[in-house]
């Protein structure tokens, strides 16, 4: 049998397929642990509605807990309450933050005013730490991230948006 | 037919006509992929639209279950006639030019934007909580086609010009969104949603400014009314879901 915290520790070994420096745990999608005599519930929450990676999460994290023995796996989800970026952990946003990635600032979505709102916020270069950069698109390679170049050492980075 | 029964017709009329709005906008957007002006607005439309289908997928998922008839999202969205549709028909006109889609991209984006604050009461949870999920997301639409409205409105001679046709051509039909339905006074008393007619104050107060921002007139009000919340579509959903429906029309059931 698979116990709640050998599943935790399984879960945190299971990396983000599109940002495999993180954990799925690191992401903070992974909303409960539900060990029973013959399997492993886990509860999950997706990041975006639409983000094509929850499918391929899915199988990773019931692979990895077939291999750590568990018999079966359930895999629930949970809307409520939604994800946000402030549950990365903070270990997490530094690997980002190594990996080219900017992590989200934890600023209240509500705040921001209508127009032109992510020009009133620096976003700090992953690679020279400059506050010098333009958002070059809101959107970028996948639903959680923004496109960024930095004026200073003109490198183009990804930063990953507040949510 | 007892109260139950009207309530549940109600809430799943309901539930289709802000289910379908997405899904039909995520195809429509999906039509932009590869032809984009520049790169980055090419990959912004499908992030868009992605999103839209994400919310599709939820909102039908919560219409079949209600319904008990065990359709499931894919059957809902991609196995009905055309009739059978419930979606605003602002969402199903074509792309047209990116002035267009931009105005078309903003003036629904506000609209979602007031609906889903409005269902953070609803009394029925799992609305609820894809209202709230949603909602974050629609933020970053709205943003993203508000900052294109003011750029494209009050940019050159030719954006200004494509702007204000778009205007032209998309006003009339922002009136569906708040037309009532029969519907709607069920949906209220279960405290299921909201009357659509309640919305508009808000909408209005997100959108007039950001045209007057753009250098846009508003157009006059019109008694024109759309009927795609009634199943009545335009021409152009027909050939719309031809490409939509065209895979499991012909291979059905098919998986990948």
């Amino acid at each position: 049998m698979v116990t709640t915290s050998k599943a935790w520790e399984v879960l945190r070994r299971v990396p983000d397929p599109e940002i495999p420096v993180i954990s799925v745990t690191d992401l903070g999608i992974v909303r409960d642990v539900v060990a029973r005599e013959d399997g492993v519930e886990v509860i999950v929450t997706p990041t975006y509605a639409g983000c094509p990676a929850t499918e391929v999460i899915r199988a990773s994290i019931e692979e990895a807990l077939r291999a750590a023995g568990a018999v079966s796996v359930q895999i629930s989800t949970r809307l409520d309450p939604p994800w946000t970026t402030d549950w990365i952990a903070p270990a997490a946003r530094k690997r980002l933050r190594e990996y080219g990635i900017a992590p989200p600032h934890a600023l209240p979505l509500d705040e921001q005013p209508i127009l032109f709102a992510p020009r009133r916020l620096p976003v700090e270069c992953p690679r020279c730490r400059s506050d010098d950069t333009e958002r070059l698109s809101q959107f970028g390679a996948t639903a959680c991230k923004a496109l960024y170049r930095c004026r200073s050492c003109r490198e183009p980075f990804e930063y990953f948006k507040p949510l | 037919m007892s109260t139950t029964l009207v309530h549940t017709e109600a809430e799943l009329q309901y539930l289709l006509r802000i289910g379908d709005s997405s899904l039909i906008l995520g195809q429509r957007l999906a039509e932009w992929c590869g032809h984009g002006p520049i790169l980055e607005e090419d990959i912004a439309l499908t992030n868009v639209a992605l999103d839209l289908i994400g919310q599709a997928r939820l909102l039908l998922s919560a219409a079949g279950e209600l319904e008990g008839r065990g359709r499931d999202e894919d059957q809902l969205a991609f196995l009905r006639a055309e009739n059978d549709y419930r979606n605003v028909t602002l969402v199903e006109l074509p792309n047209g030019d990116f002035a267009r889609a931009m105005l078309r991209n903003f003036l629904f984006a506000a609209f979602q934007l007031q609906l889903w604050q409005a269902l953070s009461t609803s009394s029925h949870a799992q609305l609820i909580a894809i209202a709230a999920k949603s909602a974050k997301e629609t933020r970053y639409h709205l943003r993203h086609a508000a900052d294109w409205t003011v750029r494209l409105g009050d940019g050159t001679d030719e954006s200004n010009r494509r702007m204000r046709a778009a205007l032209e051509y998309l006003w009339p039909y922002t009136n569906e969104l708040f037309s009532p339905t029969a519907e709607d006074d069920a949906v209220e008393e279960s405290g299921f949603g909201i009357a659509w007619s309640t919305l508009q104050p808000a909408w209005e107060g997100t959108v007039l400014p950001v045209l007057a921002q753009a250098g846009l007139g508003v157009p006059a009000r019109t008694p024109f009314l759309s009927s795609g919340k009634s199943g009545r579509h335009s021409e152009h959903m027909g050939h719309l879901l031809s490409e939509l429906q065209y895979l499991q029309r012909t291979y059905p059931g098919n998986t990948w």
